[in-house]
């Protein structure tokens, strides 16, 4: 069994509560506290049904506290898969709030009212799921039973919404009819809809597949800790610590530490008290060199025939995340998987207008603004096109006086 | 390109968790493991060693002890310690008494259980800690679905979910002020059941209250509550023998049991899937519901 982490994007008002409210009830996943919270409701559909928007009601307190609309997880599993929710408020003003959740999904649920088609939500929705990588995207049509369970309706958004697909970049696009409110296509097949013969979205999601990428083209090891017991009978044990991030190391492979440039050849993989003579991306491990080099937290290992891209005049992505401005006099700091410097942002090129993709001017970057910028940093940074290798191609911008995460950064190439 | 299937969900959560304690040690100059004898905690000892041997821990452990534990814990707690040949830092409730800094309660449901918090900011502020690791988990209750890995602490110890700073990928900001201080939670995505599992799968030894045993018990405020001396018991407590196991390790006074025939870990794994699939429109189970309340209280104050 596996985890599959997904991103839920669309407002209230196009059913994404009740959508997850009906994916977790029907799937038997509600926690006990929820379902005695759902018991006790006076809150019913028109049709004297339950209101499954209940099961998310974290969210209605806070509105209703007025704090800010946040990033909720929520879990599930069956017995196929164990699921992640990244339950993402919808509206522009949380763009931020998005594009965190985004960061981490392996596949986003795009909601669409259907009566409502492809709106200028869809779009911003749209282009930050594929600004933040996210290959595998479903595009729930929701409230089928409001028009009819209409197969033309259904065609005629299909047809919009791959133009759309194709502008911004999104290839892998599973189209599904719902109806969240009556429980159609969710977890059980909706007898509503002959004309469908596709799959329900849990059975979508059960099966989807998640293939990582373990290509020794991306084997990448930033070191986060070096151990060193310096006892007796350890007294020359040195192994680097950290997680691999990306694609595959052996034993023998010749690595090269950056952005130092020393190379030398792995002798030792371990992870606890296992000597595996292969790491793969995701596994933590305590990594182990043929020479005794300096190498210290902050370093990246490489496969030293695929070396990522090393500079420090960084062409890329931008997403502003703080409501104090962006300041082009001010040093931040940029945090790269474990390597930590100091930066500017030396240039702005363009801003994105998130709702028509337009470009626009750049004088000012503000909370929520998305744009091509050009970043200088201290020390040198080894990185990958975000778009090539997204474990090694993101970085937040840290306010060195606040000492708050005020962007996200994705790497795109070298600036000239 | 070559392409593999991802790792198994177990080993995907452990991987992550290494991680984030390895972030942790790369840092912070003063962190620190909060160590409270349950399972939640103990399941991160391991993954602490996972992540650092055959090294020293880069942390020491810190218990908050009420002085109203159960034996079992602290004789678990103690094993454990030696075993490890870590550092032990141990924060007295009945201190935080005697200075005058918080007031025992008084009458038949007074508990310990709130005074923690000031002897845990104390023993933070003594200690100097720029990082305490927890064991908390983002399925225990809705506030805490919200919480960052890496969750930023004023000078009071408080969580301001107004002021949380965006957590993208798997980079996490533990740049703090002096005074501030970060509570780290490795295990934030896994649920119950994953930590249940993977107890099992280490094979992970755990304090034997987990498991169902008999004990004298009385009930208090409908719930089965162990009989003893902390408990301010009255003739109108009718203490009887009952088979029982604690789903969470606690202070005594606040700690209730369920009625339970799980006398090894396969048993619990069963009990506590069939507890998560709830019957539909039907009254729960009293007992379940009373340790899912239990578990709350739990998620309320660390």
């Amino acid at each position: 069994m596996d985890i599959l982490k997904f991103l839920t994007a669309g407002s209230v008002d196009d059913g994404k509560s009740t959508l997850i409210g009906r994916l977790l009830y029907d799937s038997d996943s509600i926690l006990l506290d929820q379902l005695e919270a759902l018991q006790a409701s006076n809150r019913k559909n028109d049709d004297g049904t339950i209101d499954l928007a209940i099961l998310t009601d974290g969210l209605k307190a806070e509105r209703e506290q007025g704090i800010t609309i946040d990033v909720a997880y929520k879990y599930f599993q069956t017995d196929k898969r164990k699921f992640i929710i990244a339950d993402t408020p919808g509206h522009i003003q949380y763009t931020r709030n998005m594009v965190t959740g985004a960061s981490n999904a392996n596949l986003a649920i795009i909601l669409v009212d259907a009566r409502k088609g492809v709106i200028e939500q869809t779009i911003r929705h749209s282009f930050l799921v594929s600004l933040l990588g996210i290959q595998q995207v479903v595009l729930a049509i929701n409230k089928m039973d409001m028009v009819d369970y209409s197969e033309e309706t259904y065609n005629k958004i299909v047809a919009d919404y791959k133009v759309l697909a194709g502008k911004v970049g999104l290839k892998n696009v599973h189209y599904l009819p719902v109806s969240a409110l009556k429980g159609d296509n969710i977890v059980n097949n909706s007898t509503n809809m002959p004309w469908y013969s596709g799959e329900s979205l849990l059975h979508f999601l059960e099966t989807v597949e998640l293939a990582v990428d373990t290509s020794t083209e991306h084997a990448r090891f930033p070191v986060q800790w070096v151990v060193r017991p310096q006892t007796d009978e350890l007294h020359d044990y040195r192994g680097y610590a950290g997680r691999v991030s990306s694609g595959s190391f052996k034993v023998n492979d010749k690595v090269t530490v950056l952005p130092s440039g020393f190379t030398s050849t792995i002798s030792k993989i371990e992870v606890f008290e296992n000597e595996p003579e292969e790491a793969t991306a995701g596994m933590s491990i305590t990594m182990h060199l043929a020479d005794e080099i300096d190498i210290s937290r902050g370093d990246i290992l490489v496969n030293s025939n695929y070396q990522p891209l090393v500079s420090q005049l960084i062409e890329a992505d931008l997403c502003w995340m703080d409501t104090r401005a962006l300041d082009t006099t001010h040093t931040y700091f940029i945090q790269h998987n474990s390597k930590v410097t100091r930066c500017k942002i030396q240039e702005t090129l363009y801003k994105v207008n998130i709702n028509t993709l337009e470009k626009e001017s750049a004088e000012d970057f503000k909370l929520n603004d998305i744009g091509r910028i050009i970043i200088k940093t201290a020390d040198p940074i080894a990185f990958d096109p975000y778009e090539e290798n997204k474990a090694n191609g993101g970085a937040i911008i840290i306010d060195s006086r606040t000492n708050v995460t005020v962007g996200a950064v994705m790497f795109r190439n070298v600036a000239d | 390109m070559s392409k593999h299937n991802q790792l198994d969900y177990l080993d995907q959560l452990e991987a992550e968790a290494i991680h984030i304690l390895r972030e942790v040690a790369g840092q912070f100059e003063r962190p620190a493991l909060l160590f409270s004898g349950g399972k939640d905690s103990i399941t991160l000892v391991r993954l602490a060693e996972k992540a650092f041997r055959p090294g020293k821990f880069p942390f020491p452990l810190v218990h908050i002890d009420t002085g109203h534990n159960f034996v079992e814990t602290i004789e678990y707690r103690d094993a454990m310690v030696k075993r490890l040949g870590e550092r032990l830092i141990v924060g007295n409730v009945q201190d935080s008494i005697d200075q005058g800094k918080v007031v025992e309660q008084k009458g038949k449901n007074a508990s310990r259980n709130a005074l923690q918090t000031v002897t845990l900011l104390d023993t933070i502020a003594e200690h100097k800690f720029d990082a305490c690791i927890g064991g908390a988990r983002r399925d225990e209750e809705k506030a805490r679905a919200k919480e960052r890995i890496f969750s930023v602490r004023d000078e009071f110890g408080q969580w301001d979910p107004k002021r949380q700073r965006p957590e993208l990928w798997d980079v996490y900001n533990g740049k703090i002020h002096k005074g501030e201080n970060v509570r780290v939670f490795p295990i934030s995505n896994w649920t119950e059941l994953d930590v249940w599992n993977y107890i099992r799968r280490e094979n992970i030894e755990l304090p034997s209250i987990y498991f169902a045993h008999e004990r004298d018990t009385i009930i208090r405020n409908g719930q089965l509550m162990a009989a003893n001396e902390v408990l301010n018991m009255d003739a109108d407590d009718v203490i009887e023998r009952r088979t029982v196991r604690f789903r969470t390790v606690g202070d005594m006074t606040c700690t209730a049991a369920v009625a339970s025939d799980a006398f090894l870990i396969d048993d619990i794994i069963d009990e506590i899937s069939a507890s998560k699939i709830s019957e539909r429109g039907a009254r729960m189970d009293d007992k379940v519901s009373e340790a899912a309340m239990e578990d709350r209280k739990k998620g309320g104050y660390f």
